[in-house]
């Protein structure tokens, strides 16, 4: 059968309210439709464009990061008091997308929440991505990038070790470990499907590149029982790392002294923002993505329908950490965590602030009606204002606290300037190509755990 | 390419005899211009009409490149170096001398010790011994020394612009000179600045005695013409008024900026500050037109209009019995004079040199009639020679020079073309002289117009002599020799003498031969250099009587209408003479916290009126003449009153001067120096943009400076600590307590001596490498100097209270910036220093982003200057140049801690206390800053914080800081309201 | 037939006929069997009995050695190597030191999971006979497969051939070395 024939377009029903997966998929059909995506010798135009835009996005970034090396870290608009601007900002928005990723591929895989099955591949490679996005920054906003390797603990002739108090230390272990599990999760969770796809090549090159990566994965029911093993514990592993990430990376700020930074708050609230923000960005992804590629079938109505609910809940929770902020800023007493939520109302950057409201806390209720939560541009549209949202909430708590903090003769103002700009345009360059390079090669839907949710993946049990 | 004129004809002609095909790449090639040749010897580094065929040629094309190569990779120095072969006395490598010298500024002297490491001056301090200073400095001594390194200073001697030797000028000075001797001199005219040098005088006055027919004239664009012609008025005699603010209980303040301004800055500070801390502290009235640092720390101070100002000080002196005349009063009148007669004998009213004569009669008047003449205002015969009304002078040889009667002027120093009266059209006048000469550090906007240009010697370069305020003389000595072949003065006078070669030495050394005190004239020399100063040379008072018709003489104006304009010499860059220097370029003026620029001050009602912000530029115009400006509203000015700086708008003034700000002298009239009435204010569409140091100018509610009166303090000392939160106490920790050596260093700064006066800014910056960084980097909030002096205002806004506040690095003891840094590079040091390691600094700015005070600075770009050699001469050894990414800070100038370690170890004793002396602190004129041991109970520094008047920054947050203020004390006149307690302002500017 | 036989493969179309297949083999007597399926199946687990708790135990391993590593570092670094006054906190700073303790631990019992998955299970094998029956790349699409190793003691061509046959398959076919 050729690559990629869906089921048999005569009795083609279509996908019922809360299904998962349209009915009608044979183990066959379905290994050949997901299989040809990576497979097919014709790619779709729309890949093609997607590709150099990544591709444009890439070039500014190498180009900028070229600049920044050669004239210093002035470039961007950082200043005293305002020490951090984009950089940090952006480190932190990107993370924050990674999150979602995870939390899918572990924590619905420890609650069984099937549906998963069809979203979370992507949404790990959407991970890995945004975390390599997320780690060039910390790298490139120090003054002397080339000397960043003096925060990793190793032996040198100077017998200087990092200072193991300093959240950045802190960062530096969690971001490269998340990373690394990440990575591994993902790996490991591809290799059946890999061996598919080595068992489906037709090219010389892509049986060696795809063989070499199954690593003679066979399907033998001792593996299986191994492997399953594996991806429950990574997964229970995954899950306090994921919540751990976010939280260090709240340290930054909660560690600091900074009125607007040093708040308990931050922890729980950093990571509901990252799960939030990383929902939002894989319905961004996701929704694109089962248009090009015909996925309405694995990638139905219901996972869109969960992922907005999810967005809901974690919009509360967000509003919540705003109003706690401010419920302590005044009741607190103290001068300064006043002034700091009075300037944050009312400053010179009051319309970030209120920006961020309409599009964490004001907007997400839309999310309450199921007929915004079924149309899909709304849920696209919806998505993309979240992503402006927490971009702004990290602007507020990292600008906006350190331009007006004790005392009245340091303040002072922030503008990103155009290399600030095209640092972040570019890292979003970097994660789209990234991205299209992955969905080409790479079974962008996992589909051995596909499989396990046919209907006729269950054994009867009456025979026996 | 070409400035000679490329001739058409001549190229046809040329063309023309050329065989076969020849090519040429260009006119001027064509032409064998001048330059065209010049041009090639850069490419090539051979003579290109030496015959050498193309291979040779090659061959050292190839050869130069290599080089070129080398040189690239490594910065080696191409020069050679020789050891000492016989080392000279006292001069131990790395450790520094000191020798006492002056620096003249306005024409008056004030002592100062430079500091030369391997005969490179690098640090200007105080000289203890000397009346002006007795150990404190201002920004401009601070500052002149960068001048002395600044690669932009005229470099060669020139005529017309031609490079010539000193055997040509003197060639030409000996023909004029020969010109002159038939008319007896009468084309002859020598024109200096304020002349305090007894051999200058004597040298000037051996040219007038061989040309009799000779005119000397002395311009000093902010000049004391006012203080003798009201001296004249006053007395019928000029004579120079000397105050000692120690023995004055209450100061009235005409418009007098004396803690800023004035000959016996930084004396004046000291005496002043002197009398605020103590157990009964002196009051003082300002009234004035436009905010002075005087004006900041006044108990009572009124914004006036000029106009204003003198009908005061009438009202006072008719008041106070010294005039009898009628005068309108009011309480504010009555308050002042009745605090005045009360103090009979130990008050003082002091007029500025911005005020007309008659306000300074009026003062000496008042003086007089409570009896303070003699006690805390004495007279003297000027201290400066020459024509004591400049203005007239000048008036009188720009007459000459247009009537042609001028042959030969000489400009000893000056640079009339730029800050002459606008209305006397100085240049144009000039171009009626047969020869002009000038002399000058820069070859600046006169030199322009003159025949003839001298290299000046800086003052660090070249041998002379000065007069304080109160006449005492130093003799400057050179500390190295001139080096760019500069001249001083002296040298250039002496080509008209008979010995034309005379070296600057001899000339001084004989001018006091026989006159120094003591019995041995090398010893008497030698010790007149070793302290700084002549022994007695300080003049004698005078006793000079208030004529008694001067009531009669005085006419109240009537208060003028419309807008004003009042001309200030810049606090940075005074005049112009400093406008090329980095340090003071880049100094947040005391009371704007503008760098870089002059401004339109306006008052904020004004403002209103007008429809002005602050960055609105406008068009000035006076009598005429137009100067577009920015305006910055200034809370404290004078209605209707607008303010320009001085000093502004060069245009050959060197690479830092050129095209910063906007030339107000084009706007002073001879008539009107001070305060020009009638000014036409324009507001244009353009913005200019502004770059200042803080934005922010109202406390918010907290309370980083606190002060209070010396009637609260004394009923109740507790009453400081209450107006902040309480800080943890000592044993309010979790933490164990961490090893410490037998130091702990500590820090006081006392708001009550501070006036703001940015001296120990600039110390600062001279003392630690800290590099300039421009006006735009400053725009985007990155100014470098490691200690600000933050300004806020209270109260009011047509005329609030001003408070100055040093910050820098607090060292505190649980510092927060140290935990966030993730690679070590800032940790406490034993004796409780925060230090910076500047090699391990990876850049993160997190430290600056957890300091509470904000007092971090990073290096964003490469800010130090690597290339341009010259600048090396000026660093500190001592310290390390920071390069680009890493953060810096103050240290408490560790070095000096070290090096007074280095003593002490070797003499097997304990640092003693007041041995370490920080830069900041030896600069401060106010002696407002205390360093030293905190664990010894008996060092100056424990026994300041101990006062109850000690209090720490932001210590609710627990950082302990190892730096504390002492609150500010003022001493308000309790007839009189304070300052309304309106709410606190909110942002004026920024 | 060339090269010696590895085993008898049996193929078939649906899990359920794969799971019986399993457990009549096992009924049978047969030890050295395996079977292959496209996506993980309980009950095949459960037909073939196998039981493998050596994972666990090796990332519990991973885990708490990464722990251990993490804190000791931290320790061995501000304390013994070179204690600094940092902000006039402890040396021991354990608070401080809880997060890259954290983060190690993750780290390496991570680690320990996969590898110690891909070491039992022997992975990766660049070579194993059951791709030699050119049907068997379907194991990764549709297809379930059975294989009887011929060096079970029960194994004998024929009868076991006869055996599979038995079960109704879609084929039986031989596996070579």
């Amino acid at each position: 059968m050729a690559d990629g024939t869906p089921a048999p377009a005569a009795e083609k029903p279509a996908t019922p309210h809360g299904a998962i997966l349209r009915p009608g998929y044979s183990f066959t059909t379905l290994t050949d439709k997901l299989a040809s995506i990576a497979l097919s010798r014709r790619t779709p135009t729309v890949w093609f464009v997607g590709a150099a835009v990544g591709f444009a996005g890439t070039m500014m970034l190498l180009s900028t990061i070229t600049y920044l090396v050669f004239k210093g870290v002035g470039i961007f608009g950082v200043n005293v008091p305002v020490g951090w601007g984009f950089d940090i900002l952006n480190f932190v928005w990107w993370i924050g997308i990674g999150h979602a990723g995870t939390l899918i591929s572990a924590i619905l895989l420890l609650l069984r929440q099937p549906w998963r099955n069809s979203i979370n591949r992507f949404a790990e490679a959407m991970t890995i991505f945004a975390v390599s996005c997320a780690g060039l920054y910390p790298l490139l906003h120090t003054g002397r990038p080339w000397l960043d390797y003096w925060l990793v603990p190793y032996p040198n002739t100077m017998g200087m070790w990092p200072n193991f108090r300093s959240p950045l230390i802190w960062d530096v272990f969690a971001v490269s470990t998340y990373a690394t599990v990440s990575l591994l999760f993902w790996y490991v969770g591809m290799i059946p499907d890999l061996a598919t796809l080595r068992d489906r090549a037709k090219k010389l090159w892509a049986k060696i590149l795809y063989g070499a990566l199954a690593m003679g994965w066979r399907g033998s029911a001792r593996h299986w029982q191994r492997y399953e093993t594996a991806t429950l514990l990574l997964a229970g592993l995954a899950t306090p790392l994921v919540v751990s990430v976010h939280t260090v990376v709240s340290f930054d700020f909660a560690a600091g002294i900074i009125p607007g930074w040093h708040a308990t708050i931050f922890p729980p609230y950093f990571v509901a923002g990252a799960i939030y923000a990383g929902f939002a960005m894989v319905l961004t992804l996701a929704i694109p993505l089962r248009k090009i590629y015909g996925l309405e079938d694995f990638i139905t109505m219901k996972h869109l329908d969960n992922m907005a609910k999810i967005l809901l809940a974690t919009s509360l929770i967000v509003a919540y950490g705003y109003g706690v902020e401010a419920f302590m800023a005044y009741y607190s007493g103290n001068v300064y965590e006043r002034y700091m939520m009075w300037n944050r109302m009312n400053g010179p950057y009051h319309y970030m602030y209120w920006a961020l409201i309409f599009c964490n806390v004001i907007a997400p209720q839309a999310l309450w009606f199921r007929k915004f939560r079924r149309n899909i541009p709304a849920l696209f549209g919806m998505a993309m204002i979240v992503n402006v949202g927490m971009w702004l909430e990290r602007y507020v708590i990292i600008v906006v606290s350190l331009s007006r903090d004790f005392l009245p003769s340091s303040w002072g103002m922030y503008h990103g300037t155009r290399f600030d700009w095209s640092m972040f345009l570019g890292t979003i360059g970097l994660f789209i190509a990234l991205l299209f390079l992955f969905i080409r090669v790479l079974p962008m839907i996992s589909i051995f755990e596909m499989r396990a949710i046919l209907p006729e993946a269950k054994v009867r049990e009456e025979e026996a | 390419m070409s400035e000679e004129k490329v001739d058409i004809a001549r190229a046809r002609t040329r063309l023309e005899s050329l065989e076969g095909r020849e090519y040429w790449r260009s006119l001027e090639e064509l032409l064998e211009t001048e330059d065209f040749r010049e041009h090639l010897h850069r490419e090539f580094r051979v003579p290109i009409d030496s015959g050498v065929n193309r291979r040779e040629l090659l061959t050292l094309m190839g050869a130069s490149i290599a080089l070129a190569g080398l040189t690239g990779c490594t910065r080696q120095p191409t020069e050679r170096i020789f050891p000492y072969v016989k080392a000279p006395e006292e001069l131990v490598p790395g450790v520094p001398l000191f020798y006492a010298t002056a620096h003249v500024h306005g024409g008056y002297a004030r002592g100062i010790l430079a500091k030369s490491y391997m005969g490179r001056p690098i640090k200007i301090e105080g000289n203890e011994l000397h009346p002006a200073s007795l150990g404190g400095t201002d920004v401009f001594a601070q500052g002149f020394l960068l001048n002395l390194y600044d690669p932009d200073r005229s470099q060669t001697l020139r005529e017309r612009g031609e490079i010539r030797p000193w055997s040509a000028l003197l060639a030409a000075v000996r023909l004029a000179v020969e010109k002159e001797r038939p008319s007896r001199g009468a084309g002859l005219r020598l024109l200096t600045g304020t002349v305090t040098s007894p051999t200058l005088e004597k040298q000037i006055g051996g040219v007038l005695a061989a040309f009799p027919e000779a005119k000397w004239v002395a311009w000093e664009p902010a000049g004391r013409n006012n203080v003798f012609e009201g001296a004249r008025l006053a007395f019928g005699e000029a004579v120079e008024p000397r105050y000692a603010f120690d023995q004055a209980d209450v100061i009235l303040s005409l418009e007098s900026d004396f803690l800023a301004t004035g000959p016996a800055m930084p004396r004046a500070v000291r005496d002043f500050a002197s009398r605020r801390r103590g157990q009964n502290p002196n009051r003082l009235y300002v009234v004035e037109a436009t905010p002075s640092l005087t004006g900041a720390r006044a108990d009572h101070r009124r914004p006036m209009r000029p106009s204003e100002i003198e009908a005061f000080a009438a009202a006072v002196a008719v008041a106070v019995g010294a005039i009898a005349s009628a005068a309108p009063t009011d309480p504010f009148v009555e308050a002042v004079a009745s605090d005045l007669k009360s103090h009979r004998g130990a008050g003082l009213v002091v007029a500025g040199e911005s005020q007309p004569p008659a306000v300074h009669a009026l003062a000496h008047a008042i003086n007089e009639a409570l009896g303070n003449a003699g006690k805390t205002v004495t007279y003297s015969e000027p201290v400066a020679g020459g024509p004591s009304d400049q203005t007239a002078a000048l008036a009188e040889l720009v007459r000459d020079m247009e009537a042609g009667r001028v042959s030969t002027l000489v400009i000893l120093d000056g640079n009339p073309v730029f800050n002459a009266p606008a209305d006397f059209g100085f240049a144009k006048a000039m171009e009626r002289v047969g020869l002009r000469i000038h002399l000058g550090l820069y070859d600046d906007e006169t030199s322009r117009v003159c025949h003839w240009h001298i290299p000046a010697a800086h003052s660090l370069e070249a041998w002379s002599d000065a007069r304080a305020f109160d006449g005492t003389v130093t003799i400057l000595q050179p500390l190295i020799a001139p080096l760019f072949g500069g001249k001083s003065a002296h040298e250039v006078l002496a080509a008209f003498s008979e010995q034309p070669e005379k070296s600057g030495h001899d000339i001084v050394k004989d001018a006091w031969s026989g006159k120094l005190p003591g019995a041995d004239p090398e010893y008497a020399w030698r010790r007149a250099l070793h302290d700084g100063l002549v022994e007695g040379t300080a003049f004698p008072p005078k006793p000079v009587r208030v004529r008694p018709d001067l009531g009669s003489e005085i006419r109240i104006p009537k208060s003028e209408t419309g807008l004003t304009l009042l001309f200030r010499p810049d606090p940075a860059i005074w005049d112009g003479t400093y406008a090329n220097n980095g340090w003071l370029q880049e100094l947040a003026k005391p009371l704007t916290k503008l760098t870089w620029d002059n401004a339109a001050l306006v008052a904020p009602a004004t403002a209103q009126k007008l429809g002005l912000t602050t960055g609105d530029v406008v068009e000035l115009a006076v009598g005429g003449r137009k100067v577009p400006a920015p305006v910055w509203v200034m809370p404290g000015q004078a209605q209707d009153c607008v303010t320009v700086h001085l000093g502004y708008g060069r245009t050959r003034g060197g690479r830092v001067a050129n095209g910063k700000g906007f030339d107000a002298f084009r706007l002073r009239a001879s008539a009107a120096l001070w305060a020009a009435p009638g000014l036409e204010l324009a507001k244009t569409e353009r913005r200019a943009t502004l770059a200042t140091t803080q934005h922010h100018y109202a406390m918010e509610g907290r309370d980083p400076v606190r002060a209070v009166t010396a009637e609260e303090y004394r009923k109740d000392p507790g009453v400081v600590a209450r107006l902040g939160q309480a800080p943890p106490g000592p044993e309010d920790t979790l933490y164990p307590k961490l090893p410490t050596g037998s130091y702990a260093w500590g820090l006081s700064i006392d708001l009550a001596g501070c006036v703001g006066c940015n001296a120990c800014v600039i110390a600062c910056q001279a003392e630690n490498n800290i590099p300039v960084v421009g006006k735009e980097e400053v725009a985007r909030g990155r100014a470098l100097q490691w200690i600000r002096v933050d300004r806020y205002y209270k109260g009011d806004l047509d005329n609030p209270e001003t408070v100055h506040q040093p910050v820098t690095c607090m060292h505190c003891e649980n510092a927060p910036c140290e935990v966030v840094c993730p690679v070590n590079a800032t940790v406490h040091s034993a004796e409780g220093l925060n230090q910076m390691v500047y090699n391990r600094c990876v850049g993160t700015r997190y430290c600056s982003n957890n300091c509470p005070y904000k007092v971090r600075r990073f290096n964003f770009f490469l800010y130090t200057d690597f290339t341009t050699e010259i600048l090396k001469l000026v660093r500190n050894p001592d310290v390390t140049v920071r390069s680009r990414g890493v953060m810096e800070k103050c240290s408490y100038c560790v070095q000096r801690i070290n090096r007074a370690r280095y003593a002490a170890e070797k003499e097997n004793r304990p640092i003693k206390d007041g041995e370490i002396v920080t830069a900041c602190q030896q600069a401060c004129p106010a002696e407002a800053i205390t360093f030293g041991n905190v664990s010894d109970p008996e060092s100056r520094v424990s026994k300041a914080k101990a006062e109850p008047r000690n209090y720490g920054l932001l210590t609710e947050l627990g950082t302990r800081p190892r730096t504390t203020y002492l609150a500010s004390l003022s001493n308000p006149n309790p007839t009189l309201p304070g300052a309304p307690a309106a709410p606190v302002l909110e942002k004026t500017n920024g | 037939m060339s090269g010696p036989l590895y085993g008898l493969m049996a193929e078939f179309e649906d899990p359920t006929a794969l799971v019986e297949a399993t457990r009549r083999a096992r009924e049978e007597g047969f030890t050295k069997l395996d079977a292959y399926s496209p996506y993980p199946i309980e009950a095949l687990t459960e037909a073939l009995d196998i039981h493998d708790r050596k994972l666990p135990a090796v990332v519990l391993g991973g885990g708490v050695l990464g722990g251990i590593a993490g804190y000791a570092l931290c320790y061995w670094c501000s304390v013994i190597q070179y204690p600094l006054n940092v902000g006039g906190k402890p040396f021991h700073s354990v608070p401080a030191f809880i997060v890259p303790t954290f983060e190690t631990t993750i780290l390496f019992a991570a680690f320990a999971a996969v590898l110690g998955m891909l070491g039992l299970n022997g992975l990766p094998m660049p070579y194993h006979p059951v791709f030699n029956s050119p049907r068997f790349a379907l194991a990764s699409r549709d297809r379930f497969f059975l294989c009887i190793e011929a060096k079970d003691p029960k194994f004998d061509h024929d009868e076991t051939w006869a055996f599979l046959t038995k079960l109704s398959p879609r084929v039986v076919m031989d596996v070579e070395e």
